[in-house]
């Protein structure tokens, strides 16, 4: 019994894939065991065995682990993997687990079960690859992945079921297999289709070029309409009888092929609209956001399952279709929880279907073989995947811009692999009625580990020998980046003025559309406002922060580029408001330089051990956070990072907030601030420039609205303000009356004038994680940079939990405590919208003059610095900005 | 992603060792009494083919796009900026006046000179449009690479709009406020972050080692060729010349240059 029982938990495997059948023989073993163990006493059992009763879930889980555990120990030989496949290992370690249980067990239980495959494994990687693709990539390919998708797979279909029928009549496939034409077709069918989840697990570390994989793996989604017709039609047939199918069935196929794939897809695209308008209302739950993007996905599925029509390409279209409007409205954090659980899902998904499918092939039960049915099979796919490319890329190629040539068509054609889908369409093949069901699984088995494991193995070579253009994983740059936008608008304005209706006039047609109308639907309000050059920006910018803090290396070149603050007024020629125009130059100057950087003047010192203070005796700096940042030690992920960036992001404006709220004791640093209010809103509807809310539309939202209309409110609550964080404006605001005077004249204290960040920036100095300013960071520096991150950090979530609002924009956590209630509900849509916008604002002026390095600081005001041309041609013409004035412009 | 199969980098040298591409001189009399005859048959055919020879477009091409030439201008012999402005669909595009300034862009008639056209004649329009010509299948790596200059240097006139040989920080971020301009109050403000950053890309990318006192002017050509080195431009600078008149045309016809 104990010897069994241990057997059982030693070869958990054997016990997953049949969960039911166990189950089923279990009743009585287990009856069993619980005598065989109660023997021992009568009454109470201080340890009981309750295996029956956590069987199903403990075997499932333990079989994850499995698959988990072997894919850290492929990792572990750097040289295998590289050259062998994870897919081809996982094969193989299930032919090993296969061949255990057989041991164990003389007859094999288990195997890959289609409904479990079909309901549960598939949908996970199919959905992943949904949700992820490439959408741009995947419509401007459409035409050829259509083609190769349906008139391809057809051709497939066809070709090996006739050749196969001649092949058999020709005597080279044994009588012993009991097939007609039907019976070839319906196997030519589901052998043809190009399997998504191999194509996927091979290609992924092929890294061929964008287009040709594309293609490749879109028709292999695509396909999936025509293997279901095919197949049930086929079956249908088989099941009549080949005689009594009629000349209307035939045209009933047809007529099922345009309802599987366009009711399919219809599906699909009626569950993206569903859940993209329901995660326009996940404000308020945030914390199941990602729940909602999941199970609508997996409903597209089902339902398309349900109506028998084409489920990969309905989940396939929720995913295209929902996800720009999807991740434009749930909150960053809820993006990576998105992708991370997919990611998860669809790696362990695919990690269990390679290990079942080589348990699966130790079945003696399968084995019928015969060799000539699987060496016909073997060449006449190959042979008619190579054909049908060929054709359909000569037809394709009279229609593309740029042709595929050669070389992809030879990729393509190798890379035709056939997987899980069509084993579990084999599996699912009813014995009685096809008789040969044994030899086609058998055949099956084999040509799916052919191409798997043989074509697997070799494609990669076979790719490098070719030289087939790799994908590069460069990203692009922010000019590339800016005239891919570009050439968008400039092709269709082309199209437009030559009086084509090509793909450009249509694809700007339905920006046009998406624009107008749904994307009001779809996207919450302020997701709406935002550019898609804009965030494309963001994401860059956010980007090249990281990796110019990862690098380290490149301090000095950027903060030689002073250029972008000094045209911050030739772009502003008007700039008569001296007060805005200075404070947009002084507030260049990078915050936490000031820190470090030894400036002169008493006021300056003041604020530098201001800073110190902050940085040092507030708060406890976390180490933990500190190996975060420096990122060295862990592979992060880019999402990842970007969202630790964005994190960081927050923290500074937070810090600066805090910040402000330190100074309150500083006269000096008050009146600066109170002038900056008032200015703020004195020309606030021309431009606001409060750091904080600039990357709003509505820029006078957060700091500005609370200033003026909740001064009162700030002020009652002040004694609670000090013990907390402390917030800015509080303090300021009730000075801020005296002061005024000061900033109606225009000109800042002469004092001030040449000091850039108190001209204009020091209140609310720019939080300089953008680009520059962190390049510019010089490495002897980063330690204590690293060390204010860390202690912000460690602040941040003292203020978060306090607050209680996990799950409020962070950038929001540090201020909300204070702030009265009755404001946040008001601004409950601006604090939205600053979830979404705070990370920018560093990146709002990545162009800053870059912080000098501690040397050239103390030439601040008089050694002139870096110009643009442009802006030495044409200062600002603001009357009253003299030599002198410009001086904060020169960083 | 197909220059990548030229062994990596050879886009680079080749680019920049080729010379700019020169249109074949054919001193054509566009204007004056020359296009009175273009509806004689012979003559046409033979202005046609001049032009043909000249842009690169084919014959069947050409006939189409005089077509829409004639369209625009109400069966003018010319078309203003007036015509082009008129026209609906453009109305949305966020840089129609850049575009429309690329038509009337002397510099991009290829032959030396600079300044404004106030009319374009058939001639100019075929020859801004021949630089979204889908080049030749089996083109040369030297005519690849001239193509893909030529179109850079089509992209690079559009933003120095004062034709001083670079492009300033205020035209950059001219473009790329126009770029934004659909997006509302957000446009300025983030145009000139954006610009900004680019520009300083570029600046960093080109001018690695900068003086403290050196000051980046502007984006040359040549450092505007190299931050676009990694852009396809094959497939990305190309549209599709078919028909107009969708039965007459099928390009793709052997040799045609505009097999899609």
């Amino acid at each position: 019994m104990l010897a069994r029982a241990s057997a059982a938990l030693l070869l958990p495997p054997l016990l997953f894939l049949a969960p039911r059948a166990r189950a089923s023989s279990d009743p009585a073993e287990a009856e069993e065991e619980r005598e065989g163990h109660g023997h021992g006493g009568g009454g109470y059992r201080v340890v009981q065995w309750e295996w029956s009763y956590v069987q199903t879930p403990y075997v499932i889980a333990v079989w994850l682990l499995v698959a988990s555990v072997a894919k850290i120990l492929f990792q572990l030989s750097r040289r295998l993997t590289r050259v062998v496949p994870e897919s081809v290992l996982l094969i193989l370690l299930g032919l090993a687990l296969g061949g255990l249980a057989l041991l164990a067990d003389d007859k094999q239980p288990y195997q890959l079960e289609p409904a479990l495959f079909f309901l549960f494994l598939l949908p996970t990687i199919v959905g992943d690859a949904g949700y992820f693709m490439p959408a741009r990539l995947f419509f401007d390919n459409l035409g050829a992945i259509l083609t190769y998708a349906v008139a391809g797979t057809l051709w497939n279909a066809f070709g090996t079921g006739l050749a196969l029928t001649a092949a058999h009549r020709l005597g080279v496939i044994d009588e012993r297999v009991e097939a007609g034409l039907l019976d070839f077709l319906l196997f030519g069918a589901l052998i043809s289709a190009v399997d998504p989840v191999a194509v996927l697990a091979v290609f992924e570390e092929v890294h061929v070029n964008d287009t040709l994989f594309i293609i490749v793996f879109g028709e292999s989604l695509l396909n999936d309409a025509v293997t279901v017709v095919l197949y049930k039609v086929y079956i249908s047939f088989v099941e009549v009888g080949t005689e009594n199918v009629q000349m209307a069935d035939y045209f009933k196929g047809m007529a099922s092929f345009l309802v599987v794939s366009a009711g399919g897809t219809s599906v699909g695209l009626v569950f993206a609209v569903i859940l993209s308008l329901l995660t326009r209302f996940t404000k308020k739950v945030r914390i199941i956001e990602p729940l909602f993007v999941l199970l609508l996905v997996y409903l597209a599925y089902l339902t398309a399952e349900l109506f028998s029509l084409s489920s990969i390409l309905s989940m396939t279209f929720c995913g295209i279709g929902a996800n720009k409007y999807v991740e434009a409205n749930i909150s960053q954090k809820s993006r990576t929880a998105v992708k991370y659980t997919m990611k998860t899902l669809a790696s362990i998904a695919e990690t269990l279907i390679f290990i079942f499918l080589g348990i699966s092939a130790v079945d003696k039960s399968k084995w019928a073989w015969d060799t000539g049915l699987v060496a016909c099979t073997l060449i006449f796919i190959f042979i008619f995947r190579a054909l049908g490319v060929m054709g359909q890329t000569w037809v394709l190629n009279r229609f593309r811009l740029v042709p595929l040539d050669k070389i992809d068509q030879v990729v393509m054609s190798y890379g035709g692999l056939r997987g899980a889908v069509a084993f579990a369409l084999v599996v699912l093949l009813d014995g009685q009625r096809v008789k040969a069901k044994d030899y086609f699984v058998a055949t099956t088995i084999v040509v799916v580990f052919f191409t798997v494991m043989f074509q697997g193995l070799t494609i990669k070579p076979l790719v490098k020998w070719l030289k087939v253009p790799r994908s590069t994983s460069r990203k692009p740059t922010i000019n590339e980046e800016i005239h891919e936008r570009a050439f968008d608008h400039i092709l269709t304005a082309v199209e437009d003025i030559a009086g084509l209706q090509g793909y450009h006039h249509w694809r700007d047609k339905w920006e046009q559309f998406d624009k107008n109308y749904l994307s009001k639907l779809l996207l919450r309000k302020s997701a709406y406002r935002k550019s898609e050059l804009w965030e494309a920006y963001q994401k860059i910018n956010i980007r090249d922060a990281i990796s110019v803090i990862d690098q380290g290396g490149n301090v000095v070149n950027a903060a030689r580029l002073s250029l972008p603050s000094v045209t911050s007024g030739a772009s502003f020629p008007d700039a008569s408001n001296v007060t805005s125009y200075l404070r947009e130059n002084g507030s260049g100057v990078c915050l936490d330089l000031q820190v470090v950087d030894k400036v002169p003047g008493a006021k300056v010192e003041e604020e530098t051990e201001t800073h110190h203070v902050l940085a040092e005796n507030l708060y406890k700096p976390r180490r933990r956070y500190q190996s975060h940042y420096s990122r060295h030690f862990m592979p992060a992920g880019e999402k990842e990072r970007q969202d630790r960036e964005v994190f960081q992001r927050n923290m500074k404006s937070r810090m600066e907030t805090f910040k402000s709220g330190r100074h309150k004791r500083h006269k000096k640093e008050r009146g600066l601030k109170k002038r900056r209010a008032s200015d703020a809103r004195d020309d606030g509807g021309d431009k606001p420039r409060r750091s904080i809310d600039r990357q709003d539309k509505d820029p006078v939202v957060i700091p500005v609205v609370s200033d003026e209309d909740d001064e009162f409110q700030c002020r009652r609550k002040e004694p609670e303000t000090d013990d907390d964080v402390g917030i800015t404006f509080v303090a300021l605001k009730a000075e801020a009356p005296q002061k005024r005077p000061h900033s109606m004249t225009g000109a800042p204290p002469a004092a001030d004038a040449h000091l850039p960040w108190k001209g204009g920036g020091a209140p609310w100095p720019p939080p300089c994680l953008s680009l520059e300013a962190t390049k510019v960071i010089p490495v002897d520096l980063r330690q204590a940079w690293n060390q204010s991150i860390s202690s912000l950090e460690s602040v941040s979530e003292a203020a978060g939990s306090r607050a209680g609002a996990s799950t409020r924009p962070a950038s929001y956590a540090g201020a909300a405590p204070i702030a009265p209630a009755p404001l946040l509900e008001k601004n409950q849509e601006e604090e939205e919208e600053e979830d979404e916008t705070v990370p920018l604002v560093p990146s709002r002026r990545p162009p800053v003059p870059s912080p000098l390095p501690a040397a050239l600081a103390p030439g601040r005001h008089r050694k002139p610095r870096v110009y643009l041309r442009s802006l030495v041609t044409s200062p600002p013409s603001g009357g009253s900005e003299g030599p002198a004035g410009k001086g904060p412009t020169q960083l | 992603m197909r220059e990548g199969r030229t062994k990596g980098g050879t886009w680079r040298r080749g680019c920049v060792s080729c010379p700019s591409i020169r249109a074949p001189k054919v001193p054509l009399a566009f204007s004056g009494g020359a296009m009175g005859s273009w509806q004689a048959r012979p003559e046409q055919q033979h202005y046609y083919h001049q032009l043909a020879q000249k842009t690169g477009f084919s014959a069947e091409q050409i006939k189409n796009l005089h077509h829409r030439f004639r369209e625009l201008s109400a069966n003018g012999e010319t078309i203003s900026r007036a015509h082009l402005e008129s026209i609906p669909t453009l109305a949305k595009n966020p840089i129609k006046k850049q575009i429309i300034d690329a038509f009337f862009d002397k510099r991009n008639q290829q032959e030396g000179e600079s300044g404004r056209l106030e009319e374009l004649d058939l001639g100019h329009f075929l020859m801004v449009m021949s630089h979204f010509r889908p080049p030749r299948h089996k083109s040369g790596e030297d005519e690849r690479c001239a193509v893909r200059r030529q179109k850079l240097r089509f992209l690079f006139n559009m933003h120095d709009t004062d034709n001083d040989g670079t492009i300033t920080l205020v035209e950059y971020r001219k473009v790329v406020e126009e770029l934004l301009s659909k997006s509302g109050a957000i446009g300025h403000e983030a145009a000139k972050a954006i610009a900004d950053a680019a520009m300083l890309e570029v600046a960093s990318t080109n001018v690695p080692h900068m003086a403290p006192d050196e000051f980046y002017e502007g984006i040359t050509f040549e450092h505007f060729e190299q931050i676009l080195n990694g852009l396809e431009m094959e497939s990305r600078m190309h549209i599709r010349f078919l028909d107009v008149d969708t039965s007459t045309v099928r390009c793709g016809k052997a040799g045609s240059t505009s097999t899609p």
